[in-house]
């Protein structure tokens, strides 16, 4: 099968690769690029954990065909650091132990990003919706919620 | 269709570590040039806290600073033999042994500090923030640094640490079937509040209530977000998930993620935990360790919540509507019980 050239934003970047037809873009993500913030986690769209922004909106990158990506900016966990600083989520969960294993952590920050991003003040309802996607199985969800809600608060510690 | 309410409890005993060969566990702890300590571990963290709690443990023991101390482990290749992270046993079992290398290894550090201020080592004393000094004379002082330079350039010193931990095997009484399986218990008691709808047999909770007696938690923010998390994975337990729904019948077992039910965000409710801490005589600094209990008492609560609420005794596994709402039509309706 011959390879086909890809070429999209990756974190502000540009970036070209050349992927199989139907590769999926997590694996390019991962195995091409080499940013291993997505996570495999059950690889068809049941636990959240491949999370990604497509301009901005939430997509499984599990699910995605990489080909479709093209000429599109994608922003994963990698991305968010702002220089040496934590981005205010990372913040707040780490201030409120919103990790446990870790695994799930990424696609919990990308769904909670994509939700502050569009709605900068929501309700723990609004919270609860915008992670419905991504399964956690050590925190119990609680911690996750509070730490969303303490970093569209503001109450993060510098 | 009606939603009742019912209102459920069930209190434990919990053993912390098991009876198997002693169930030991291992440490290595030393210094590093620079004043820094390492502790080898082959003991697993998966998050529940086991390198955070350890590096206490062996900070305090130390008396030096908790930002001193690194944690290696995960490794058996390059850790000492640890059973496992199993049995709630981690706080307790691996750090009674990581207490024991750093009490050891601080031995050996208050010597080389002695040799260094020329004083005997019984005088001397740790300030927690990298230093030894002489008791009543602060500034008779000596870092932890370069006590650690001296006994490895100087001196010629390991400043090390070896310890373990092992209770002697507990053998059954062929007479009485008697054995003393671990040597400290904790305890917890949860009161679970679910509503049952007997149209669609379906359980959602309302409200749980706890108390967990735990002996002293080192780290309480991380004790209280095991015992949040760990409640889940017992709701988890006692409502949605199984691998075979109608055991032993393998049939409709889930494939996947997307089949394998498990709550989610939208599932939980609020709950409302006391820590009691009564320090286990042989714990380190008197810790138990909350592990596997945190998810134990919700299964026998939920079940007893929801005979509460409809009347209907279910005893196996997961409860899914299914099952509730057979059991309510074989009885002829929903049979409330009266509340507590």
């Amino acid at each position: 099968m011959s390879k086909i050239p890809l070429q999209f934003r990756h974190n502000g970047r540009d970036v070209a690769i050349f992927v199989d037809g139907g590769t999926n873009l997590l694996v390019a993500l991962r195995e091409l690029i080499g940013d291993m913030t997505p996570k495999f986690g059950c690889g068809q769209g049941g636990c959240g954990t491949c999370s990604v922004l497509i301009d901005g909106e939430l997509h499984l990158s599990c699910l995605t065909l990489a080909e479709t990506v093209a000429g599109r900016s994608i922003e994963t966990l990698d991305g968010i650091k702002q220089g040496p600083n934590l981005h205010p989520l990372q913040r707040a969960f780490a201030d409120n132990f919103a990790a446990q294993c870790g695994y799930c952590t990424p696609g919990m920050l990308m769904a909670a990003k994509a939700l502050l991003d569009r709605n900068p003040s929501p309700s723990r309802d609004e919270v609860v919706e915008a992670i419905s996607g991504n399964i956690c199985r050590c925190t119990g969800y609680e911690p996750i919620i509070n730490a969303i809600l303490a970093a569209a608060g503001g109450r993060v510690s510098a | 269709m009606t939603r009742h309410r019912g209102r459920g409890m069930a209190s434990i005993n919990y053993p912390i570590g098991m009876n198997l060969g002693g169930d030991p566990s291992q440490a290595l702890v030393h210094s590093n040039p620079s004043g820094k300590f390492t502790v080898a571990l082959s003991s697993i963290d998966l998050g529940q806290g086991m390198k955070s709690v350890t590096r206490q443990i062996c900070a305090e023991t130390l008396g030096v600073p908790v930002e001193d101390v690194y944690v290696d482990t995960a490794d058996s290749d390059t850790g000492p033999h640890c059973m496992g992270s199993f049995a709630s046993r981690g706080t307790h079992r691996v750090g009674n042994a990581v207490m024991a290398a750093a009490r050891e290894a601080r031995g050996v550090m208050m010597e080389a500090a002695a040799e260094e201020l020329e004083v005997n080592a019984s005088d001397l004393e740790t300030d927690g923030r990298g230093n030894i000094h002489v008791k009543g004379a602060p500034h008779r002082s000596i870092s932890t640094k370069d006590v650690a330079i001296a006994a490895q350039f100087k001196q010629g010193k390991t400043i090390s640490g070896r310890g373990i931990f092992l209770v002697p095997l507990s053998n059954v009484d062929p007479e009485t079937g008697e054995m003393s399986p671990a040597t400290c218990y904790a305890h917890a008691c949860l009161v679970a509040e679910v509503e049952v709808d007997d149209e669609t047999g379906e359980v959602a909770m309302v409200r749980m209530d706890s108390a967990y007696e735990l002996g002293r938690a080192l780290n309480p923010r991380l004790v209280e977000q095991q015992l949040v998390g760990g409640a889940w994975m017992g709701v988890s337990h006692a409502l949605y998930e199984t691998p075979e729904p109608y055991y032993p019948d393998p049939v409709h077992g889930p494939r996947d993620f997307v089949e394998y039910l498990m709550p989610g965000p939208g599932d939980i409710c609020p709950h409302d935990i006391a820590v009691l801490e009564r320090p286990a005589p042989d714990g380190p600094f008197g810790a138990k360790g909350p592990g596997e209990m945190c998810a134990n008492p919700v299964l026998p609560a939920v079940a007893n919540a929801i005979f509460n609420a409809v009347g209907v005794r279910i005893d196996d596994l997961p409860i899914t509507p299914e099952k509730v709402l057979r059991a309510i039509k074989s009885q002829g309706g929903a049979r409330p019980q009266a509340r507590r």
